[in-house]
């Protein structure tokens, strides 16, 4: 495989300045998501895993409690600090187990970021791979993928994750020597790659069934090469830019699938965080404290756009004929 | 015709056959999942299990188990609660269905609309700086999660403006269109705004693509060497062409969403639809009811996808012998 056509692609991308900027916010993100435990330790000095129902923080030099006595309605209840915009304390504010908002979303990101990219990959590996074999293969084998991957697109995506949620959450997954446990972030990775494989492995199908009527593959299962090595030296390198193609797509597909799964309760699990558990945290606290909800939407939009633009980039550039 | 149609139905039944597999094989066979404990509740003494498996049939054989369901489910109709003990499913699902119907129609109606201007004005501007921006708007829409947009929305028409602005917006909930038309629309607004808004921006893009794409077809050049007007060519042209695979697309969303894919919509605005008791169900674990809500989602996605075949193979004449 020459790197000529991926040079050229890649020059294309650098030069799609939406693209590009794309990139930039997404590593921003994701570098501020990676230095979570540095600002939870470092700057706000403070456990987001830990309930702090009782502490107090200084606001403008005074000392208040983190939760304080509701004094609207009949007074029961509390209303978590808001927004101090000081870096330092609670700089969102906290949620209704007195935890810091900030410090929880960074935490958060990572685990909606590793879920969004993890399932991404594993989509598209497994779905390149049904679509070459099916499209390879064709016959019986075509035919059994092909119905399997109707049937499973027939479901729709969400309420198939949240079937499959409702009973990987409770008992865990044990397939032979794959062991997962319920609580584990591997159940939602897992889940969103299997749903979204037929959204992938279609279009690779199909282009593989094109492919396989080309003279050139025509020419070397002539010559005698195995099924395998056409599959690999001369279909797999022609998909792989369909494949690459949908990665960014598929990051921001699956990152919305996550949060709203975890909005769910069925997604990421206690005490684990991630973007859609805060905002689940923040539904009580919608009137009073809005900034628990709007925050981690804004995180959550904000790498979904990038993502998008970015994967609009990686498809100009891999696809002449969308130039 | 005809037997394309006949022989699009028949495969639509035997898709639903295997999707009725599929989701009873998830729910009662998965490895390690015993359906029965869920039932009896946490730290059920042996006994109690037992009882329990009996009385649900769950020791017999997996077939025998997926048959009795789905007698349940399609003939006898009495499918029970395994938590609401003697709670229907299917009349709840009957009940709900209007209201899921009215989001979804109203959501799919501002869609579209929205959506064909939006992706008619991109590519007849393509090349001014009006087409990113409508593609910019395209994508945050489709980057925003439509539950979250669902919350701001409340936040703003139920609490931080609702004394100014939008003091004439309702409280969240359903009032049926039979009982008053006004009140109907007036509590499903906004709703079908925050529904229409990821599919306005999906429908868009695709839309824009397609026209793009149509546009450099040699008919539109031979529409242009006629001297036809640009505006013209758009329109009753490359538009024309470029509206068929939306409407396969369309059909598979508008029957995904009416099965329950509107789920988070209902839920954050406290619609009682399909959604809304599949959210419910999932909130105590009743399987029976979750189970019949997907298969019902996938009855509806099924079906939808049929007539849009038909439908494409109307439209379009090389679809009937593909």
């Amino acid at each position: 495989m020459s790197a000529g056509p991926w040079r050229i692609a890649a020059g294309h991308l650098a030069r799609n300045r939406a693209a590009m900027a794309g990139v930039a916010v997404f590593v921003v993100i994701a570098l501020a998501c990676l230095a979570a435990p540095l600002y939870a330790e470092h700057v706000a000095h403070t456990d987001p895993f830990r309930s702090n129902v009782s502490g107090t923080t200084v606001v403008d030099g005074r000392t208040v409690q983190v939760l304080a006595p509701s004094s609207t309605g009949l007074g029961l209840g509390v209303t978590p600090i808001g927004p101090t915009w000081d870096p330092g304390h609670y700089f969102l504010g906290a949620d209704n187990q007195g935890r810091d908002v900030l410090a929880r979303l960074l935490y958060g990101g990572r685990n909606s970021l590793f879920i969004g990219l993890i399932s991404a990959l594993l989509c598209c590996l497994i779905a390149t791979a049904v679509g070459v074999l099916a499209g390879y293969a064709g016959g019986p084998v075509d035919a059994l993928l092909s119905r399997t991957l109707d049937v499973v697109w027939s479901i729709p995506v969400y309420l198939l994750a949240i079937c499959l949620s409702v009973i990987l959450l409770t008992s865990g997954l044990r397939l032979g020597p794959i062991t997962i446990s319920a609580g584990s972030l591997w159940v939602p990775i897992l889940i969103i790659a299997v749903v979204y494989v037929p959204y992938v492995a279609r279009p690779v199908r199909g282009q593989v069934v094109a492919l396989r009527n080309r003279d050139y593959i025509q020419a070397a299962i002539g010559t005698g090469a195995s099924d395998v090595r056409v599959m690999r030296r001369d279909v797999l390198p022609n998909i792989l830019p369909t494949a690459i193609v949908f990665v960014p797509i598929m990051m921001a597909l699956d990152m919305l699938t996550e949060s709203a799964l975890s909005f769910l309760s069925v997604g990421v699990q206690p005490p684990d965080a991630s973007w859609g558990t805060i905002i689940n945290d923040g539904l009580g606290l919608l009137y009073t404290r809005p900034a628990v909800t709007i925050a981690p939407g804004l995180c959550i939009a904000a790498t979904a756009v990038a993502l998008n633009v970015l994967g609009d980039g990686v498809r100009d550039a891999l696809d002449p004929g969308a130039r | 015709m005809l037997l394309f149609a006949v022989r699009r139905l028949a495969s639509a039944v035997l898709v639903l056959f295997a999707i009725s597999v599929l989701v009873f094989l998830i729910f009662f066979a998965t490895p390690g999942v015993d359906p029965a404990a869920r039932i009896a509740g946490r730290n059920a003494d042996p006994a109690t299990l037992a009882q329990v498996r009996h009385s649900f049939g769950l020791d017999r054989p997996i077939p025998i188990r997926y048959a009795l369901m789905m007698r349940h489910l399609f003939i006898s109709r009495d499918l029970e609660s395994f938590v609401n003990r003697g709670a229907k499913v299917i009349p709840q699902i009957v009940q709900a269905t209007p209201v899921t119907l009215s989001l979804v129609l109203g959501a799919a109606v501002i869609w579209v609309l929205f959506a064909v201007l939006m992706g008619t004005v991109a590519a007849w501007r393509r090349g001014t700086v009006a087409d990113p921006l409508i593609m910019l708007a395209g994508v945050v829409g489709i980057s925003l999660p439509v539950y979250w947009l669902g919350e701001v929305v409340n936040l703003i028409t139920q609490s931080r403006l609702h004394g100014s602005v939008f003091s004439w917006v309702p409280p969240l909930g359903y009032v049926s269109l039979t009982d008053d038309p006004g009140q109907w629309a007036l509590h499903l607004l906004f709703p079908w705004l925050t529904l229409a808004v990821l599919y306005a921006g999906i429908y868009a893009r695709l839309l824009r693509s397609e026209l793009v794409a149509n546009l450099n077809e040699d008919y539109v050049r031979t529409a242009r060497a006629k001297g036809i007007s640009e505006r013209r060519i758009l329109i009753r042209h490359a538009l024309r062409c470029s509206l068929i695979p939306i409407v396969s697309l369309f059909g598979l969303d508008f029957g995904a969403l009416v099965g329950g894919a509107a789920l988070l919509t209902e839920v954050v605005f406290g619609l009682p639809g399909v959604g809304k008791l599949t959210y419910d169900a999932l909130q105590t674990v009743d399987l029976p009811m979750i189970m019949a809500t997907v298969i019902y989602a996938a009855f509806f996605v099924v079906l939808a996808n049929a007539v849009v075949d038909v439908l494409y193979a109307r439209l379009d004449p090389r679809a009937r012998h593909a």
